[in-house]
This record gives C-alpha cells, sequence and structure tokens, in this order.
C-alpha cells in the first residue's frame, strides 16, 4: 500500500472517534434542547415567532465564525466544548422546525377527541401529539444529523479532533490523499448515521403490537446493534485519557504542522508524553497558551505585534521581537524561549521570467506599473496591516487584488493569472515555481521571527525548556524552506518532513528518506 | 339526569348567540336527537354538556351536579363521546383505544383488558381477531364500532354522540343505529345524538329536539313531532322522510308498471 495512505489510515480510529463523539453529544444536546423549544412554540403563540426567528438567524450565521464566537465567549477555552456548543447550536433549526410542524399537523379530530375522552393537556402533548409528531420530529433530527457530521469537520480549527484533521492537514500540505480520505470517512458517517435515524424512523411507522413481522425484527434487531455500537464507540472516545505532560499546538500550515511535529517529537524522545492541538486559527493557538489550554507552540513576532498588540509602525526586526517578548510576558504571563533561526514573512513574489520582462527587483520596481497588475494574496492578506503598510508606504495599488487558498495562489501567479502575489519567505513552493521575492527597501513589512512560545507553567519545567532551547537558532530560511518543500513540493508527508529537520539539527545525518 | 337551564352561549362577547336561552331535560334511560341545519346551535349546546365548550351563562346540571363544580377531565372521563370523525387515535391499536379512558381512570391490567373483550363483542368486534390491529386497517363501519365501543369502556351512564353515523355508508349506518338503539336500551343508558338527519332521529330517538338558529322550536316524541308539529319549519323537517319515501313508491310503482 502507498506509504501516504497507510499513514492517513493509521489516523482513522483517533479521528473517527473524535468525529463520532462530537456528532452524538452535540445531536443528543440537539435534540434535548430543540424538541421542547418546539413544543413550547406550538403552545404559545407568543413564544413562536421570536424563537423561530433567533433560531434562523443562528443558522445563517457562517459556522467558521460560530465557532470562534463561542471560543471568544468562553474566554479562550478550545477543545471539545467549543465544539460542541456551535453544533448543537446549528443542529437546532431542523428540529425545531419539524417538531412545530409535526405538532401542529396532527389531525384536529384526533385532538378533540383525546379531550373529549378526558386527557389533561399534558396528556394530550405526551399520549397523542408527540407519539403522532414524532415522523415528522425525526424526520427533523435526520436532516439534523447529516449536518452536524460535516459541519463537525470545523472542530478542527478549535482544537477539537474530527475528520476535519484530516481536510485542513490535507489542504494546507497538498496531501489529496488525507483530502479524499477525511471527505470519504465524514461522508459515509453521514450515510450511516442518516440510515441509522432512518431505521429508528421505520420502526416507529411500522409499530404494529402482537405481530412484528420478520422484516421489523431484523431492522429492530439492526438498529440496537447500532445504538450499542455508536454509544460504546463515543464512550471510549470521551472517557479521560492519560492526560499528556505537554500540549503542543499549532496553526493550520505547513510550516506549523512541521514544527509542532518536531517540538512532540523532541519533547518524546526525552521521555515526555505530548498531546498535538493541530490546525488552529491564529488568535485561536494565542487564546489557548494563554489561558494554558497548551503550552507551547511556534509563533511569529509580527503575528503578536499586529494582531495581538495591534501595532502598524515596523521599528525594524531586532525591537519588534524585543518588544513582543516584553509584552507577552507582562499581558499574559507567556514565555518566549528563544528564536527558531528562520522568519517566515510576507513578501512580494514574482515569477523569475516576469520580473525580468517587467525588469522589477524591488517593491520600489512595481510602484510605476501596479496600476496594470493584478495582485493576489492568501484569505487575509489585503485585510491584514502589512498590506495596508506597504500600500501606504510606497503608495502601491494592484488594477485587480485576488485571494486564494494558498496552494492556489502558487498556481495563479505561476499560470500567469495573477503577475505578484504576498507569498511568505520560507515557502517551499517558491523555489518550486521559479519564484523570486522582491525586496523591502522602504521596510515595509513586518519581520515574522519564528520564536517559541510557552506558558509560563510549561516553562517552569527545566526539562521541557532546556529540550526547546536546545532547538533555538538552529533552523535557518533555508533548511526551514527545504523541509516545506518536502511537503509542498515533493508530495512527501509531515513525518518526513520532520525526520529531515531532527537529521539537520542534531547533525547526524539520518536520511530523509 | 341532564338538566339544561337558560344556557346561552356567544363567541363574539353577547353581540350574537350561537345558543340563546336554551332549558331541556333528558331523563335517565333516554335517548334525546338533537335536530337542526349546521350553524343551529345544536353542536355546541352538545360540547357544553362535557364542557369542551363553556356556556356563556345558565347552568348544566349532570347526575344532580352542577358540572361546573366538576374538573372538566374528570367530568368528560364519567361521559360517554362519540365522535363526528370518529376519531381513534392512530397510533394505537384497537385494543388500546378502547382502554383509553379506563387507563385515565386508573384501572387495573387484567379489569381493563376483560372490559375491552366485553365491549368489543358488544359492537360486534371478536376481541381474538380485532384487539391488536391498527385503526387504519379497519373499514369505516369497524372503525366507528371501535369509536362506540371506546365511549362505552368506562361505564358511563351519559354517553354524548355528535353525528355518529354521519361519515358510514348507508348499509353500515342502518346496522350501526340499530344495534346501537339495542345497546343502549340494554344498558339504559342517557343518549344525547346531534344529529342532521331526521330519519336517523326519528328512527332512533324517544324524544327530539329541533333547533334552528340557536334556539329549540319544539322538543317532543317523533310521534307528536310528525302530527303535531308546532312551526312550519318543524313540519318542514318531519315530513321530509315522509315525502321521500313517497317519492320513493311513486318511483317503485312505476318500475313495476314499466315492467309488467
Amino acid at each position: 500500500m502507498d506509504s501516504n495512505l497507510q499513514e492517513q489510515l493509521q489516523l482513522l480510529p483517533v479521528y473517527f472517534q473524535g468525529h463520532l463523539a462530537l456528532t452524538l453529544v452535540a445531536l443528543f444536546m440537539g435534540v434535548v434542547v430543540s424538541v421542547p423549544l418546539g413544543v413550547i412554540a406550538t403552545q404559545s403563540a407568543r413564544a413562536k415567532q421570536p424563537l423561530l426567528s433567533i433560531i434562523s438567524i443562528i443558522q445563517t450565521i457562517p459556522s467558521v465564525a460560530i465557532l470562534a464566537l463561542v471560543v471568544a465567549m468562553l474566554g479562550g477555552e478550545i477543545g471539545f466544548l467549543p465544539a460542541i456548543i456551535a453544533l448543537t447550536l446549528y443542529s437546532m433549526l431542523p428540529i425545531v422546525r419539524n417538531t412545530v410542524t409535526g405538532l401542529e399537523t396532527v389531525p384536529a379530530e384526533v385532538v378533540e377527541a383525546a379531550q373529549g375522552i378526558g386527557m389533561s393537556s399534558s396528556q394530550i402533548l405526551i399520549k397523542v401529539r408527540i407519539p403522532l409528531a414524532m415522523p415528522v420530529i425525526i424526520a427533523g433530527i435526520r436532516t439534523a444529523a447529516v449536518w452536524t457530521v460535516g459541519l463537525a469537520t470545523l472542530s478542527t480549527l478549535v482544537g477539537a479532533t474530527s475528520f476535519g484533521n484530516y481536510i485542513f492537514t490535507g489542504l494546507q500540505t497538498r496531501n489529496l490523499v488525507a483530502v479524499t480520505v477525511g471527505s470519504l470517512a465524514s461522508a459515509s458517517l453521514a450515510v450511516s448515521l442518516d440510515w441509522f435515524i432512518a431505521g429508528i424512523q421505520w420502526l416507529f411507522e411500522n409499530k404494529t403490537k402482537g405481530r412484528p413481522s420478520q422484516r421489523y425484527g431484523q431492522i429492530k434487531l439492526a438498529v440496537i446493534v447500532a445504538t450499542l455500537a455508536g454509544l460504546s464507540l463515543s464512550a471510549y472516545a470521551l472517557w479521560p485519557k492519560p492526560k499528556a505532560d505537554f500540549i503542543i499546538g499549532g496553526k493550520g500550515f505547513t510550516e506549523q504542522y512541521i514544527m509542532s511535529g518536531l517540538l512532540a517529537a523532541e519533547l518524546e524522545s526525552v521521555g515526555f508524553t505530548v498531546d498535538l492541538r493541530l490546525g488552529m486559527g491564529s488568535s485561536v493557538a494565542y487564546e489557548a497558551v494563554s489561558d494554558g489550554s497548551i503550552d507551547a507552540y511556534l509563533e511569529y513576532s509580527g503575528t503578536v505585534w499586529a494582531n495581538v498588540m495591534g501595532k502598524s509602525d515596523n521599528p525594524g526586526r531586532i525591537a519588534v521581537l524585543e518588544q513582543v517578548t516584553d509584552y507577552i510576558q507582562e499581558t499574559g504571563d507567556l514565555v518566549n524561549i528563544g528564536s527558531m533561526g528562520f522568519k517566515n514573512l510576507y513578501g512580494f513574489a514574482m515569477t523569475k521570467a516576469r520580473a525580468i520582462e517587467l525588469g522589477v527587483t524591488s517593491i520600489d520596481d512595481l510602484v510605476p506599473i501596479a496600476g496594470q497588475l493584478i495582485g493576489g494574496g492568501d484569505l487575509e492578506f489585503f485585510g491584514r496591516p502589512e498590506w495596508a503598510s506597504v500600500r501606504d508606504t510606497y503608495s502601491i495599488d494592484f488594477a485587480e487584488k485576488l485571494t486564494f487558498d494558498t496552494t492556489l495562489m502558487y498556481s495563479a501567479v505561476s499560470n500567469g493569472q495573477v503577475d505578484v502575489i504576498a507569498a511568505y519567505s520560507t515557502d517551499g513552493r517558491l523555489a518550486a515555481y521559479d519564484l523570486i521575492m522582491l525586496t523591502d527597501p522602504r521596510n515595509a513589512l513586518l519581520p515574522y521571527d519564528g520564536f517559541l512560545i510557552a506558558s509560563t507553567a510549561a516553562a517552569n519545567n527545566q526539562k521541557f525548556v532546556s529540550v526547546l532551547q536546545a532547538l533555538v537558532g538552529k533552523v535557518t530560511d533555508d533548511t526551514m524552506r527545504e523541509a516545506n518543500k518536502i511537503v509542498d513540493v515533493d508530495g512527501g508527508t509531515i513525518a518526513q518532513a520532520i525526520s529531515y529537520l531532527r537529521g539537520v539539527i542534531h547533525l547526524d545525518f539520518i536520511a530523509a528518506e | 339526569m341532564i338538566e339544561l337551564k337558560s344556557i346561552q352561549k356567544s363567541f363574539d362577547g353577547g353581540r350574537s348567540f350561537a345558543v340563546a336561552d336554551t332549558s331541556f331535560t333528558v331523563s335517565k334511560g333516554e335517548f334525546l336527537g338533537l335536530v337542526g341545519e349546521s350553524g343551529s346551535g345544536k353542536t355546541t349546546t352538545l360540547k357544553m354538556i362535557n364542557r369542551l365548550e363553556e356556556p356563556s351563562s345558565g347552568t348544566i346540571i349532570v347526575n344532580g351536579k352542577n358540572i361546573l363544580d366538576q374538573n372538566p377531565e374528570s367530568l368528560r372521563r364519567n361521559i360517554g363521546y362519540v365522535f363526528q370523525g370518529i376519531g381513534l387515535f392512530p397510533h394505537h391499536t384497537v385494543a388500546e383505544n378502547v382502554a383509553a379512558v379506563p387507563q385515565l381512570l386508573n384501572w387495573s391490567k387484567e379489569e381493563i383488558t376483560k372490559r375491552c373483550q366485553e365491549t368489543l363483542e358488544l359492537v360486534g368486534l371478536p376481541y381474538a381477531e380485532f384487539a391488536d390491529r391498527m385503526p387504519n386497517e379497519l373499514s369505516g363501519g369497524q372503525q366507528q364500532r371501535v369509536g362506540v365501543a371506546r365511549a362505552l369502556a368506562a361505564n358511563p351512564e351519559v354517553v354524548l354522540m355528535d353525528e355518529p353515523f354521519g361519515a358510514l355508508d348507508p348499509i353500515n349506518r342502518d346496522m350501526l343505529q340499530e344495534e346501537f338503539k339495542r345497546i343502549q336500551a340494554q344498558l339504559n343508558l342517557t343518549v344525547i345524538m346531534v344529529t342532521h338527519d331526521m330519519t336517523e332521529a326519528l328512527l332512533m330517538a324517544d324524544r327530539i329536539a329541533v333547533m334552528k338558529d340557536g334556539q329549540v322550536l319544539q322538543i317532543d316524541t317523533p310521534a307528536q313531532l310528525l302530527h303535531n308539529p308546532q312551526h312550519e319549519y318543524v313540519k318542514d323537517l318531519v315530513e321530509t322522510p315522509k315525502r321521500r319515501t313517497d317519492r320513493l313508491e311513486r318511483l317503485m310503482q312505476s318500475a313495476n308498471v314499466g315492467l309488467s
């Protein structure tokens, strides 16, 4: 079997458990909250419209935004809890709506009959209306289940393990095998869960007492087996695991996957146990280390400078790093263990051919012709202070500005769809696509020194600190670029890039496969 | 057994009356037909007796007690009710439907099963064959038999019926009318039945109250109504069955002439 596929399939049990637990818990919470809300909505005409409106509005908020908002509301807590809250909120609409519809479409004559024989309104609700509405309610739960399985992939962004780990890692590291495995796994889970609930629905609709058919018995057995399997698997996934000594975080791009893996490998080599929280959003990672959800990760000086401290000036590489170190110490009780030795800054890049054709080597050279050029950036670049700084310092703007997923951005500049892109200086794809970085003579672009940020608690552990300090200064721009290239260009795995880096760091010439 | 005293019902705060100043008495074991066209107030009058509607003014006494002094649910559990649309619980078996009221009254399991058997046999549905069927597996006639069995399950002395046979085909309607009359006599039930079918009322009821525009125009035995109608409308109404019979006879005669 292909070694990449093999590596992905080894991850399947862990991701599956995480995804299943997220889905089942969120769906269970969704049912527990939404069915009573649906009942309330049908009982009280005054509550109905506001309730349905609020739940519909929740649905219109983009799911990634809900996740981010929940994390912020929980004071930066990441992992299972915020994911569950967001998924539960998202599952509510179809369940509430179907509960209302189901209850309202119970035939009036049946309700009147129940009243006429002397049932109280709560007895009518429990014995007549809810059972008769059940097929419609279950149909709503089916819809919610399929949505929840799909959305649970986004939980990866807030540090909860799911099939999303495959998808986001795969997208960032150009590992289409991982993306495919993740998508197929998620789709199969959605279909199985849908069948499972459909089975329950069938049992409800075909309930004939006294003489159950053979088919009824078979479906009942299948539903019971699936219930037990699902419950035991998610119980296993939720069962408290022995806590690892340290939790290493990482953001969602290749360099980060490699670096968090490197940190984990180094810590494990001296006997620590390590848990990884990968693929976090940039601000999520900082919040997580601040509240101790993670112990350390690779951060960049410019990111803290601009995004956390809100600065827009550029006092130079050394000054930025010093002020950032002071700032995180004072405001967040966080420690800068030291710089890795490379800097991953945004810079403008063009294909060598196009640069020669236009006679461009620096951003200054772009100024007179930028009005005829198309600029490309990743999803956030044109909204970041770096772009504002370049625009204002050089009085420059492009005829058109397009944003891309980074992988697509490189192919766009390479095949001429855009003229110039905001690339990352350690990106292995610079060499692969034959791109050159333009110089920044007016120092408009912030420095992005990669440094190891750690919580004070973790930094108090002398052994932990000494393991990480051994890495300080060991990874140069070229080394990092090469490691990134192994994954992004050569189609290698993260593990291969990590072993390459460890080889360089320890100078013991472990071949990078 | 049932006494209505100056009952009024308005659905619009007194501007108009669905039932206006109605009084009548039904004695134990009596079968009263409540006849009138749509909107005459007959169904509203019936529903006030088990408090599915509350009267705007007036008093209703059932079994010597003012119904307003009783909890509506327990009042209803002691009064059988047969519905126009049959109204069986579609998610319950025949036996569970019949057992509905005894269950609300917390009878023991054995009592309930025994009573289900009795009432189903009474309405002509063998227990062994029908108990476990679902309502949608039954014909319309069988469904209304279950409806009658459900109304009788808790041994009520009073049974209210709202157009109980209206949805049935003529043959089933005929059969059920006769059977119910027999059951009513056998159990000495006090019955009020709403119908717009004068023939049905004449054939089944001991007395008939004719309602129009919320008022009882005349309340009398079938014979008295036929021979001594006190309103033009009542006369018209009671003569309808006779007129139809006459037309049918003429038709049959001409058919016979044609045949010979």
